[in-house]
């Protein structure tokens, strides 16, 4: 059924529009997805040939923030995307349909689809005791290994199935872990982000809607394309930074003037990400833009990164040096392994500091 | 609360203008065209006024209502043209600066050339034998 289906620039040309607003389709399509205007001629090529391919949705350990990202991404508007061009076939939040009828039209998706569809997942999954995190009965974990099996490759969107994102903050009491670490057989693609910025959820859907396949990824699975450089790299204040202009408080002259933000704790020169360029709310504004630091939010464990408000250079929570020599001897046994884990909790919950006005103060 | 800063200059547009430069240096040589993303630069609350103001406004305007509107605009630079796509709600898609003689999109594209013709001549022989 699925290979009679019209393709994306046919299903445009019946809804009359003409081959200019075809062009004019694929230049905000490249736009959309990151890639140079010089694009646009393959993007056109591909899109001659794709066709509308199924998309299964699944949300374990998450807050819905990244789904209510997703919906309010501008480019092209939800409705256009997400309903005319990509099938969702299963989203349970977004869907009307609940329970057992949900999950009919998961089974009917993997199976009509099969080898083809692409399967995307927010929020973390629980590996200490199923019961933590269930959808229609089946353990996350259950769902998660059942769906991905028949799919073309699956998008882990969110910091949450990226990297474990809050549910595996220090101490990780679910035992929360990403998808890269249970699908090892397919192509899995990092998202990251608390919540990735909307037009980068739909730009990598846009990506696979036209090219039928993943983005080029860097080592940490991210697409080159959103993730390639660091906030710092792209940031208008960089100027600032490099001339040695610091706000030191948020209310001094310097914090009026637009100065750098490092040191009222910016992570932006260790965070990887697009809102420096790409922007939130339509491209109004991102955090520096609006006076705060970055924190880190798409980067792996920021939750146990340190205080929001230290700037790098400071040693942050020993924690990490813990967290950093448990993993190098990754070949010890299981309880050298646990004890080294109880110690790292143990620092964790010692490291913990809760900011207070006070703290920003102090940031000087 | 929001400290943001309205006030302060970045100088972010000053490399644009240079590669605009640069661009129309290889128009004119070689007739290669070329096209800048404005979405994907790094640029603060005053640059992106700056650079439009340093353009400044040309002699054509255009609009191309084609999947929603756009706007087309030659900058007070021949050849350096502000595209702006719009969808049909009005929400701005994406902007591009276009080095060129002519920009891509005003053109008339060959297959909608094609499909008037066939519309033309269908129109004319409906109308010979009615
Ligand atoms: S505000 Fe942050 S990202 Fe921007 S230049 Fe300063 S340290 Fe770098
Ligand atoms: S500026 Fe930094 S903390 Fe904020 S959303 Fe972007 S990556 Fe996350």
């Amino acid at each position: 059924m699925a290979h009679d289906a019209p393709t994306i620039a046919e299903t445009l040309r019946r809804q009359g529009i003409s081959r200019r607003g075809f062009l004019k389709f694929c230049a905000t399509t490249a736009s959309l997805m990151a890639l140079p205007p010089s694009m646009v001629p393959a993007i056109a090529a591909a899109l001659e040939k794709a066709r509308r391919p199924s998309v299964i949705w699944l949300s374990f350990q998450e807050c819905t923030g990244c789904t209510e990202s997703l919906t309010r991404s501008h480019t092209p508007s939800i409705e256009g995307l997400i309903l005319e061009q990509i099938s969702l076939d299963y989203h349970h939040t977004l869907q009307a349909a609940s329970g057992e009828a949900a999950e009919a039209a998961r089974e009917a998706a993997m199976r009509e689809n099969h080898g083809k569809y692409l399967l995307v997942v927010d929020g973390s999954i629980p590996l200490g005791n199923a019961g933590y995190s269930t959808i229609a009965g089946i353990s996350n974990l259950d769902m998660l290994k059942e769906t991905a099996a028949g799919a073309a490759a699956v998008i882990a969107v969110g910091s949450c199935a990226a990297y474990g994102g809050l549910p595996a903050a220090l101490p990780n009491p679910t035992g929360a872990v990403p998808v890269s670490a249970i699908i090892k057989d397919k192509p899995v693609m990092n998202v990251p982000g608390c919540p990735p910025i909307p037009v980068v959820i739909t730009g990598v859907l846009a990506h696979f809607l036209t090219f039928a396949a993943l983005p080029e990824l860097d080592d940490r699975g991210r697409p080159k394309v959103f993730y390639g450089e660091s906030i710092h790299d792209r940031c208008y204040r960089r100027p600032f930074y490099d001339q040695g202009k610091f706000a030191e408080t948020f209310d001094d002259e310097g914090a009026r003037k637009g100065w750098c933000l490092f040191k009222l704790g910016c992570k932006g020169p260790v965070t990887y990400n697009a809102c420096a360029t790409t922007k939130w709310n339509q491209g109004v504004s991102f955090p520096i833009q609006s006076g705060h630091g970055c924190i880190g939010c798409s980067e792996p464990g920021f939750w146990d990164m340190g205080p929001l408000y230290k700037p790098l250079s400071m040693p942050i929570a020993p924690v990490q040096m813990m967290v950093g020599a448990a993993a190098a001897g990754g070949a010890i046994a299981g309880t050298a392994m646990a004890m080294r884990n109880r110690a790292a909790k143990k620092a964790a919950q010692a490291a913990h500091q809760k900011v207070t006005v006070d703290d920003l103060e102090k940031a000087k | 609360m929001p400290s943001t800063d309205s006030g302060a200059e970045h100088g972010n547009a000053l490399p644009i203008l240079n590669e605009i430069r640069h661009a129309l240096a290889r128009l004119l040589e070689s007739g290669e065209t070329s096209v800048i993303d404005l979405g994907a630069l790094p640029m603060g609350p005053q640059d992106e006024a700056e650079l439009l103001a340093a353009l400044g406004e040309g002699e054509v305007e255009a609009t191309i209502n084609a999947g929603g509107p756009s706007s087309v605009r030659e900058t007070a630079f021949h050849g350096v043209w502000l595209l702006t796509h719009r969808n049909e709600a009005g929400e701005t898609l994406a902007r591009f600066i276009e080095i060129a003689f002519v920009p891509e999109l005003l053109m008339s594209q060959a297959e909608d050339v094609a499909d008037s013709a066939a519309a033309l001549a269908k129109k004319l022989g409906q109308a010979q034998n009615g």
